[in-house]
């Protein structure tokens, strides 16, 4: 059994335990079950990092086997530059998840601690397959758990952000089905996603493939207009929702765009490019600008969000190597900063129960080593020069200059607006006097939630000093991926 | 083809036997020892299905009784399926009847006549014999739709699934006759033999076959022909709406395969179009009728119809311009389909039963509220049904839909693809309806009044069983589908 299976299973199998035998009389024990078992799905997925050839564009740490025999499907899994950074991602990130619930989730702790590992590993999965049928399966199945999180433990909306999200991205993926299952047909009885990769299509059917794909990938982005279930799903996910869906769930749709609607339609791909480009752009500015009103915390987050998750698009369909190494850095930086950013509203939330900016004000003077962790938090989200969030916003900035000044300077735009809603949250709710008697009696984080919001800030850091390493390991796949794109599959 | 070959029908003739014995044997037992009844039966059952999947593993394609009943892969697997789904469905009972005084020696036998019924269906190889296994099967359902007959919706059950089944086997006769009429004999080969000459009279042909498809359709409970469904699946006790819901949707399949596929597949352009208007109608009233029930019985009997329409949409695929090639393919997803279902809704309604035990009919899918807190196990594994239902991975009910639309795609015609996207955004709104159920188990609070869970043990562990299978399957259905597919070809070469 190779690295990623492991990375699969292990939390899967473990979640599955803790459902099966995990009572809230022990609590506790389920709750070190499973920290250590987080910690050890992040362990093992080190050495991909570790052991990753920088100078192939192959998939590496491969593993085949005949999976359905009439499908001609295969359990088939590999990582390539593109991929590689997202599957020790989610498993940290699933770490932190547990780490974050520690104290606040008393309810079903099993429920709560097995349903997130189960979604980590599914996760890796939709990051690592190779086969399509797999992937789909991966892909969909994350629905389930993050369907019973948000309805279980999420706020007095839960029932109604569930059903929507799970409706939303249940539309999209089902359509995609219908397109997997078209390329299973005119492969001749393949669902190799490489061979795909290698399929000659006509325009018209590539255009057919590339708006399914957009179906299922666009809302799980979410693109505007379709995001309308993430703002939704965010506010009344309980903070660990939140913080997955934020960091890896929107993370599997710009994936998918990079797995498939580039190399599989690539004539469709730049024949629409400024459709995805304008959606793009609308994402930034108009949500933006959403985002600048918003009452709620956690609201202004999600639209954020949104937002940054317009420059991957954006990236992308620029067909450069900037774009695109600039989109994939975004989504993991992004991965860092807004699971961050929730956390913050996390710890505030589990002491006043508002996320309301004008329940706030001041906490800065009750909380202040809380503070300093938040107003960095909300710089990076601003994409400050070193943090992570300047680097990948900046990459596809340039990208875009050259392909457009004026596109170029809508998207710079976002940068103010960013800076804008970012540091007006902060002015009223960090700083200023202490607004009420609740903001007084705030007490500052313990030793737990310091360490779980300085590894997130220390990680920020990191990739926004010296992000060689993710940009390094991405270049080759990224470079061969663009040669593809270049080459016209029309036959 | 003349000889009795009476080895054909063993499995047949050991569950007439048994049926008998048991019928007789319950008359000398009362209350307390009629577990005895119950325990012969499960050991008929499970001898059954041994014997039918002994020959089933042999593989070989036999007639007996003179030509009139065929035994080969795809009767057996259907047998198969159709002897454990009883059996599990009685295991599920067991609790339920007995606080319901409904522990009688007739629902044993009456269940093995209507299991025989299934098995002569699903082997027949002559019009008249399947209208006879038909005709066994359907009595003994109507007898035990009332088997509670101090009971009014029973009752007023029966007389719904009795008139309009009796119509229908009417139309289903009717059509056969004419059938006859055209052709001059009644064996389905020489039917279709008849058909491949191309020397009928046409317009005679198609008037029966719309006949024979809508008998055909009453069998399904597809939509237009749906009605008698959810007042039937509501009105019945729920250990009788699972005897209905189980093996009789095996024996349907096995019927519209022995009918159309091998009988007519010379006609299959007419009748693949009467089929895909079936399916699109009963995907719409399905999934758009589930939608407003509040009854749980009720919600899955739409369900039902929306499932069949699947099914359908896959019978009428096999035959793509004249041509048969992708036939094997559309009706081995179709049997994968029926299969699996069949097992999902064991599995759901064995958990109402269960939930329903003291004396109290937990029907309601507000019955369910707050199960999570109740009991996680059981939320589970109704949630997996849910979720396999809805067509979702990892579970068995998502390849189930996955064959289904392969087969459409792969007859790369415009139309059919269309289909299956028309497929797919009607399975999306059936996903709400199935996960209403899962919200008010895990969602919602427990009312105040709620009692709680005393499974069985036994029972317990079975829908374990039945929850695990739909799961394992889920992750590697191969096994299954190479099953269903050596089935399909076999009927299909002979």
């Amino acid at each position: 059994m190779g690295l990623l299976s492991v990375a699969i299973w292990l939390p899967i199998l473990l979640g599955g335990v803790l459902l099966a035998l995990g009572r809230d009389e022990h609590a506790g024990a389920v709750r070190w079950l499973a920290l250590i078992g987080a910690m050890v799905a992040f362990l093992v997925t080190l050495p991909l990092i570790s052991g990753f050839d920088v100078t192939s564009a192959a998939m590496q740490f491969q593993e085949k086997q005949a999976w359905i025999e009439r499908f001609k499907a295969n359990y088939h899994l590999g990582v390539d530059g593109i991929s590689v950074w997202f599957v020790p991602l989610t498993a940290f990130i699933t770490v932190i998840v547990v780490i974050a619930a520690w104290q606040v989730i008393t309810e079903r702790v099993n429920q709560y601690m097995g349903a997130f590992l189960i979604l980590s590993g599914l996760m890796v999965g939709v990051f690592s397959a190779l086969d399509g049928l797999l992937f789909y399966v991966f892909f969909e199945a994350t629905l389930i758990p993050m369907y019973i999180i948000i309805g279980i433990w999420g706020g007095p909306q839960r029932v109604y952000a569930a059903f929507k999200f799970f409706l939303y991205t249940l539309l999209g993926s089902l359509l995609m089905l219908i397109a997997l299952l078209y390329l299973y047909f005119k492969s001749g009885g393949s669902f190799a996603i490489l061979d795909w990769h290698k399929l000659p299509l006509p325009l018209s059917a590539q255009s057919l493939l590339f708006f399914a794909f957009f179906a299922a990938f666009s809302v799980k982005v979410p693109m505007w207009p379709v995001h309308t279930w993430l703002p939704d799903a965010h506010v009344e996910a309980p903070t660990g929702g939140s913080v997955v869906l934020a960091a890896i769930m929107l993370k599997l749709g710009a994936y998918g765009f990079l797995r498939f609607s580039l190399p599989i339609a690539p004539d469709a791909s730049r024949e629409w490019a400024w459709l995805m480009i304008a959606l793009s752009l609308i994402a930034v500015i108009y949500i933006g600008l959403v985002a600048l009103v918003q009452q709620d915390m956690k609201k202004l987050v999600a639209y954020s969000s949104i937002a940054h998750m317009g420059f991957v698009t954006l990236g992308f369909f620029l067909f450069s190597e900037l774009g695109v190494s600039g989109g994939i850095v975004q989504m993991i930086s992004h991965g860092f900063i807004s699971g961050a950013m929730f956390l913050c509203i996390g710890v505030l939330y589990d002491r006043v129960h508002s996320r309301e900016i004008a329940a706030y004000g001041g906490v800065a003077n009750t909380m202040p080593r809380f503070a300093a962790f938040a107003v960095f938090f909300a710089m990076a989200n601003s994409g400050l020069p070193g943090t992570s969030g300047f680097v990948g916003e900046w990459m596809v900035i340039l990208g875009t200059v050259k392909v457009n000044f004026w596109l170029a300077a809508l998207a710079a735009t976002a940068l103010i607006f960013g800076a804008a809603y970012n540091l007006w949250m902060v002015k009223r709710v960090y700083f200023g006097e202490v607004a009420n008697a609740q903001v007084k009696a705030l007490t500052d984080i313990d030793s737990r939630e310091f360490l779980m919001l300085a590894v997130l800030a220390v990680a920020v850091l990191w990739m926004g000093l010296y992000p060689k390493p993710f940009t390094d390991v991405m270049h080759v796949s990224v470079t061969q991926l663009l040669q593809h794109v270049a080459q016209s599959k029309l036959n | 083809m003349n000889s009795f070959n009476w080895p054909v029908v063993l499995p047949e003739i050991f569950l007439l036997a048994m049926a008998c014995f048991i019928a007789i044997a319950d008359l000398f037992l009362t209350h307390p020892a009629r577990r005895v009844t119950f325990w012969l039966t499960q050991g008929t059952l499970a001898g059954v299905a041994l014997l039918h999947f002994d020959a089933f593993n042999a593989g070989q394609s036999a007639y007996g009784m003179q030509g009139m009943v065929v035994s080969d892969p795809l009767g057996h697997l259907l047998a198969l399926f159709a002897a454990l789904a009883v059996m599990v469905t009685l295991a599920y009972a067991q609790p339920y009847v007995g606080s319901r005084d409904m522990q009688k020696g007739e629902l044993y036998t009456l269940s093995l006549f209507s299991l025989l019924g299934v098995c002569v269906m699903v082997s027949a190889n002559n019009f008249l014999v399947v209208y006879l296994g038909l005709e066994l099967m359907s009595l003994s359902l109507y007898a035990l739709t009332a088997l509670r007959r101090d009971h009014g919706q029973s009752t007023e059950a029966a007389m719904k699934y009795f008139v309009l089944g009796a119509m229908a086997s009417g139309f289903l006769l009717y059509g056969l006759s004419m059938m006859y009429g055209a052709t001059g004999s009644l064996d389905i080969q020489r039917v279709f033999e008849v058909l491949g000459k191309g020397q009928a009279n046409q317009s005679v042909l198609v008037f029966g076959l719309v006949f024979i498809v809508a008998g055909l359709g009453f069998k399904f409970g597809a939509a237009p022909f749906h009605m008698w469904v959810p007042d039937v699946y509501h009105g019945a006790p729920t250990a009788v709406t699972l005897l209905i819901a189980g093996a009789p949707k095996l024996a349907a399949f096995g019927m519209a395969m022995r009918l159309l596929v091998e009988g007519m597949l010379g006609l299959a352009t007419d009748w693949q179009q009467m089929l895909v208007v079936m399916a699109l109608a009963s995907l719409c009233v399905g999934n758009l009728g589930a939608i407003a029930q509040t009854n749980l019985k009720r919600l899955l009997a739409y369900s039902a119809i929306a499932q069949i329409g699947f099914v359908m949409l896959a019978l009428a695929s096999g035959v793509v311009s004249g041509n048969t090639l992708s036939a094997g393919n559309a009706y081995s997803s179709a049997l994968f389909y029926i299969i699996t279902y069949v097992l999902t809704t064991l599995g759901s309604f064995g958990v109402i039963m269960l939930l329903s035990r003291q004396g109290f009919e937990s029907e309601e899918i507000n019955d369910l509220a707050g199960l999570n807190q109740r009991s996680p196990w059981m939320a589970a594994v109704m949630a997996m049904f849910m979720f396999s239902l809805a067509g979702l991975p990892p579970l068995v009910g998502f390849y189930a839909k996955l064959s289904v639309l392969q087969a459409l795609v792969t007859t790369n015609l415009t139309g059919y693809l269309w289909l299956a996207v028309i497929a797919v955004l009607l399975s999306l709104i059936g996903a709400f309806y199935y996960l209403r159920v899962i919200k008010v188990m895990y969602f919602d609070e427990p009312a105040a009044d709620a009692r709680r869970i005393y499974g069985e043990n036994g029972v317990q562990a079975l829908l374990a069983v039945n929850g695990a299978a739909v799961l394992v399957l889920g992750l590697l259905p191969g096994g299954l589908m190479a099953m269903c597919s050596t089935a399909i070809v076999r009927a299909l070469a002979t």
